[in-house]
């Protein structure tokens, strides 16, 4: 084909390349769309934020609302509740994951417990209700070895600030984008 | 086709040469269906009957259920309840097709097997080998897509878990989960398609099955001896050999005859045996099933991927050499897939000169441990991930690893197998008497 003596290269070469130049951009072009259907489409996307009326809760409890497809743990702690979560704190260096992971924080936290909560009294938590495993929804109401929540599937168990302390999950429960828009209401997203 | 010295299609009629000079498609057929084949094949060799079997029966019934079925997440429960209440017939073709699944599976472990305690990977038949992993890998896909069809709560609990494999991937993880469920969690997208695969596999693994077959009827079949079919003639290869047809048809379809008959035992009376009572419970994004199980088919590598944690040394060893890139949950999935992988790589894990299990003393026995491993892995994979099961877990997999990566090396240096016979007639004779000895193969009689 190409003439091995001639360094400047022919016009076949020149074809050759261009034409299998071109034939790899169109089936890279052919192929794009269909990789690309598969994204979440626009009305997927389009379900940002929703608000959920907390008026309803007792000190205790727990409402589990969908966001997103995923369930959302809002929990309303007692003061046994904090107090236990805020003593845990001290274990903080032996804790599996040591960040908040909380969306509301605009830089990276250690998992304090006031580092994860939405109030400063640490009244409410709010967090994803999806194991940070394989994605399970943990059972709560203070299940598990360390009295917050546990995830049936592959037993990680989580504190009572949603912070993973034993098993195979890698991070805390991540608390998504929150907050209060009046007393009784807060808004995902 | 194959290097085995034998008769060739001859058209005889005017009709059968006018077709065969412009598409040779009978001389094909022929040629495949009357390849020779190992006269000493025992009852282990029919699962690719089996096998073919089930293939044709998913795709049937399955394209029959879809007649009925509908593929939306507020929907398709009630399409599944109508198809088992309302379709005629309609609840025996599911159970079927969903019994299928476990027949289909049960005839694979067995074949896998058998191709591992005679040596079936071994060169040159490691092609035949690859591609059956690979059609391995498409039947556990298509049956996990399958068991999302339902949306039932095992299905949506199920995928969840399953997809989240992927998003524990380091860095892209994330983006492939979501752009393989087309949204940040399991819903319609995911379902929809889902059922789209799930109707498109069966067909791929057809073809692959033909290239599977291509490749073994290239090589020939493997044998309980290993030892290979003579080629130097037609006569002696004859001696070794006898057709497929009518031969080994008809001894394969009076296994499937008989299989079929448990089979259909199990489909008419406990057709819900082997499934999960939660999947009866429509999908609920809110509650987890107390205990997620996948298939049973599936257990053995589940329990491969739960076994992993933190306290295991090697998962802190890894962690830490890869600068907690590989975390556990990373680890405990790539040990899932990396079992899978050891097992497609046993025809060069292998060392050993001689083929079939059946001349290896020592190779005999750990191969029983690992059958009695994969059975322990099962069992383990279905037990609740706390007590004494993960330790269990952790000591099954560790055996399967080190099975295809240490001992599968290693015999081949130390152990000393014994003579395989010098033919397959040798062997044949051996067993049933020297009536064939002159070389007229009439073992029928």
């Amino acid at each position: 084909m190409s003439n091995a003596e001639d360094h400047q290269g022919t016009r076949r070469d020149f074809i050759y390349y261009a034409t299998a130049g071109a034939g790899a951009v169109v089936t890279g072009a052919a192929v794009w769309p269909l990789v690309d259907q598969m994204n979440p489409s626009a009305d997927v996307l389009a379900l940002a934020s929703i608000r959920v009326d907390v008026s309803t809760i007792s000190a205790g409890s727990q409402l589990t609302v969908l966001w997103q497809g995923k369930p959302v743990f809002v929990r309303r702690r007692t003061e046994e509740e904090i107090a236990l979560a805020r003593s845990q704190d001290e274990a903080l260096s032996s804790m599996p994951d040591q960040m908040a992971r909380n969306a509301n924080l605009g830089s990276p936290a250690e998992a304090l417990d006031e580092n994860r909560t939405l109030d400063e009294n640490g009244e409410w938590l709010v967090q994803m209700g999806v194991c940070t495993h394989l994605g399970c929804v943990p059972l709560g109401n203070s299940a598990g070895d360390f009295e917050g929540w546990f995830c049936p599937c592959h037993g990680s168990h989580y504190d009572a600030s949603g912070r993973i302390r034993r098993g195979p999950a890698p991070e805390n429960l991540p608390i998504p984008v929150a907050s209060f828009v009046d007393d009784a209401t807060i808004q995902l997203g | 086709m194959s290097g085995i010295p034998h008769d060739h299609y001859e058209p005889k009629s005017g009709g059968a040469k006018w077709l065969e000079s412009r598409l040779p498609i009978i001389g094909l057929l022929h040629d495949t269906l009357m390849i020779p084949t190992p006269k000493n094949l025992n009852w282990m060799w029919i699962w690719g009957i089996v096998l073919a079997f089930c293939l044709v029966m998913q795709i049937v019934t399955g394209v029959v259920l879809v007649m009925h079925y509908t593929p939306h997440v507020d929907m398709a429960f009630a399409s599944v309840e109508h198809i088992m209440r309302d379709v005629n017939g309609g609840h025996m073709i599911r159970y079927f097709h969903m019994n299928g699944a476990s027949l289909f599976f049960v005839a694979v472990y067995a074949h896998i097997f058998r191709g591992l305690y005679y040596g079936s990977y071994k060169a040159p038949r490691e092609v035949t080998w690859i591609i059956g992993m690979l059609i391995y890998l498409m039947m556990m896909g298509t049956a996990f897509m399958g068991y999302v069809l339902p949306w039932g709560q095992m299905s949506f609990h199920g995928t969840a878990v399953i997809t989240g494999l992927f998003g524990a991937i380091p860095f892209v993880g994330e983006s492939i989960q979501t752009w393989l469920l087309g949204a940040s969690s399991v819903g319609q997208p995911a379902l929809n398609r889902f059922f789209s695969l799930h109707y498109l596999l069966p067909f791929v693994i057809a073809g692959l099955v033909i290239v599977h077959i291509w490749a073994f009827h290239s090589t020939g079949n493997n044998n309980p001896t290993g030892v290979e079919v003579r080629r130097t003639s037609k006569a002696e290869a004859e001696k070794d050999t006898l057709p497929f047809w009518p031969y080994f048809v008809i001894k394969d379809l009076f296994a499937l005859a008989v299989i079929l008959a448990v089979f259909v035992a199990i489909v008419g009376f406990m057709p819900n045996y082997l499934g999960h009572p939660d999947n009866y419970v429509e999908a609920n994004p809110l509650v987890t099933p107390s205990h997620i199980v996948p298939e049973w088919y599936f257990l053995p590598f589940y329990a491969i991927l739960r076994a992993f944690d933190d306290s295991v040394w090697v998962v802190q060893f890894t962690s830490w050499i890869s600068f907690g890139i590989i975390d556990a949950k990373f680890f405990g999935v790539l040990a899932m897939f990396g079992a899978i992988i050891v097992m497609a790589l046993a025809p060069w894990l292998d060392t050993s000169s001689v083929r079939s299990g059946r001349y290896r003393p020592m190779f005999k026995w750990w191969f029983a441990l690992l059958v009695v491993d994969f059975i322990v892995l099962m069992w383990a994979g279905a037990m609740p991930a706390e007590g004494i099961y993960p330790i269990i877990a952790l000591i099954g997999s560790a055996y399967w690893f080190a099975y295809f990566l240490i001992i599968l090396p290693l015999l081949g240096v130390i152990e000393k197998p014994e003579t395989p016979p010098a033919t397959i007639e040798d062997d044949f004779n051996a067993h049933y008497g020297n009536q064939a000895a002159d070389g007229s193969a009439t073992p029928a009689e």
